[in-house]
């Protein structure tokens, strides 16, 4: 039982990354129908630059307070993050709105390769480690919680919740839902529908940056392929909840993750991603539009 | 005195369609014009031309002697132009209440209390409805809001696409008095696009035909109606 609850604490540290990053990649699509395939690479970004926030903190100021350097740390990451997304959007995605349907997906994936193979470049090829920031462990009946596990709970609960009241009761989140139900509309009521679109790879981006952040801190290395295997991870995540759905996206993510650890804590560890993919392939074929997804059904 | 919107020699194509072929229409300020014409003769894409979706491809449009041919759509809206389009267009998955609130996002939502009380009182369907998801309601409920949403913008001239489409005779004869109650004791100027043209051209100050993507007469509403032509144009459904 012990055991149990333990993975139930690991799949849901792990979940909640994967969660953090589905945002990204549901909001996307619900606004403008494509699949942003860099998103996953905003991610590992976002975790790149926290690195370097973090090796520039600890050399200048030694002995700065960890919470310091983590809130540091997280605030550039989603300045980085954001600037490269809403740099996306603007130079690769946005010329090519309202063309064919693969053209987006195409610079999509280019997008991606272009920005791994940066990250490559500029900060190398080889993992990037960094020393345990935070290393407290408390033991509570029997089950060994970090943390670094409460912590990435507790942020990934609060984030969420600030970003379901700027989604649902916030003119900026209203403006959000309807340039995704319908955007000529939208504009026909003084909606900027292009700076609302911007708004949204920023969010995404921001929260995708937050999530890199913990797996550096979770994992405490980093490289430039990171941004693949979680992405797919956390795309699945959103299809899984019913891709364009908020709480879809949540929700993806922690079964992912906690299908993830349960599997790997009884079965064995090598096939915990085709455990997690036969569930995808199983939801889907009984509910195609996933998990909390809207079947289409609307009077005309 | 200039009037509040011209439309000059203006052509829209889809792709290499042309859907208007060189289109004059004035609208006063506190006037009512409606414009009428068959199925397909091009009224609703000039009423979308006039929000720039799509825009002109020649030609001029003026608002307030303000050239708008090539203004992006948003911002039209801001120089208070409101439009209950063809369709309707209800966000569905938005309820009553927040589809009114997006039709006040020009003023981010200042006079929207105020505002919500008054679209109530003339739509009291509308306030049982108020919690409802758009896309549920029924299509006469769903043209009442889409008025009223392009009612919230406080516009300087309302286009309405057909606001009497899909509506029992006594809502049409009700929405038809709003109207006009509006004009007469706020000045609102208003250019509709009507299938019913009895109603609407006994309602109008002015109004204009429209065959095959040009005007071809216009005249006082009640002028109109009286024509010989115009009677047998609308009821043999445009043809001359």
């Amino acid at each position: 039982m012990e055991y149990f609850v333990q993975q139930l604490v690991n799949g849901l540290t792990l979940g909640s990354i994967y969660g953090m990053i589905a945002i990204g990649y549901t909001m996307v699509y619900g606004i403008i129908g494509m699949i942003n395939f860099a998103h996953g690479d905003i991610f590992m970004l976002g975790g790149f630059a926290a690195l370097i926030v973090f090796l520039a903190l600890t050399s200048l100021f030694a002995g700065v307070p960890v919470v310091i350097a983590l809130l540091v740390m997280m605030i550039v990451a989603m300045i980085m993050a954001s600037l490269w997304n809403w740099t996306i959007e603007r130079v690769a995605y946005r010329p090519l709105r309202g063309s064919f349907r693969l053209a987006p997906l195409i610079t999509a994936i280019g997008m991606s390769i272009a920005l791994s193979n940066f990250i490559q470049v500029t900060q190398g090829p080889r993992n990037k480690p960094i020393p345990p920031m935070v290393s407290s462990v408390y033991n509570i009946a029997g089950i060994t919680i970090s943390l670094k596990q409460i912590l990435i709970i507790v942020i990934t609960a609060v984030l969420l919740s600030v970003f379901w009241y700027i989604v649902h009761r916030t003119p900026l989140g209203r403006a959000q839902r309807a340039t995704e139900q319908d955007r000529k509309m939208a504009a026909l009521l003084g909606i900027d529908v292009d700076r609302t679109i911007s708004v949204t790879f920023i969010m995404g981006a921001a929260l995708a940056a937050v999530a890199g952040t913990m797996y550096l801190m979770y994992y405490g290395v980093v490289v430039f392929t990171d941004g693949f295997i979680p992405g797919v991870k956390a795309f699945t995540a959103a299809v899984l909840g019913g891709i364009g759905s908020l709480p879809g996206a949540v929700l993806g993510g922690l079964l992912i993750g906690l299908i993830e650890s349960l599997w790997s804590a009884y079965f064995t560890i090598d096939y915990k991603d085709v455990a997690t993919f036969s569930i995808l392939a199983i939801v889907l074929i009984f509910k195609p539009s996933g998990i909390l997804g809207r079947p289409e059904v609307e009077k005309v | 005195m200039t009037a509040l919107l011209q439309v000059k020699a203006v052509e829209t194509y889809y792709g290499n369609i042309r859907a208007l072929a060189g289109v004059d229409v004035e609208v006063q300020k506190g006037e009512i014009v409606c414009l009428i014409g068959a199925n397909g003769a091009g009224k609703s894409t000039l009423m979308m031309t006039i929000c720039g979706s799509p825009q002109a491809r020649t030609g001029q449009i003026l608002f307030e002697g303000r050239d708008i041919t090539r203004m992006p759509t948003h911002e039209i809206a801001r120089l208070r132009i409101a439009q209950s389009p063809e369709g309707r267009r209800i966000f569905p998955r938005m309820t009553v209440y927040e589809n009114l609130q997006m039709g006040a996002s020009l003023d981010n939502l200042k006079y929207f209390n105020e505002d919500v009380e008054k679209m109530f009182a003339l739509f009291p369907r509308l306030k049982e409805r108020q919690s409802q998801r758009g896309g549920t309601l029924s299509g006469g409920e769903q043209q009442m809001l889409s008025i009223a949403r392009a009612l919230m913008a406080r516009p300087k001239l309302l286009l309405l696409d057909e606001p009497s489409l899909g509506l029992a005779p006594l809502i049409v004869k009700g929405i038809f008095e709003a109207i006009r109650k509006l004009n007469e004791t706020e000045g609102l100027t208003v250019f509709l696009v009507e299938q019913n043209a009895f109603a609407a051209l006994k309602l109008s100050h002015r109004a204009y035909v429209m065959v095959n993507g040009q005007v071809t007469m216009s005249g006082g509403g009640r002028e109109l109606l009286a024509n010989p032509e115009v009677r047998a144009a609308y009821l043999e459904g445009g043809r001359h």
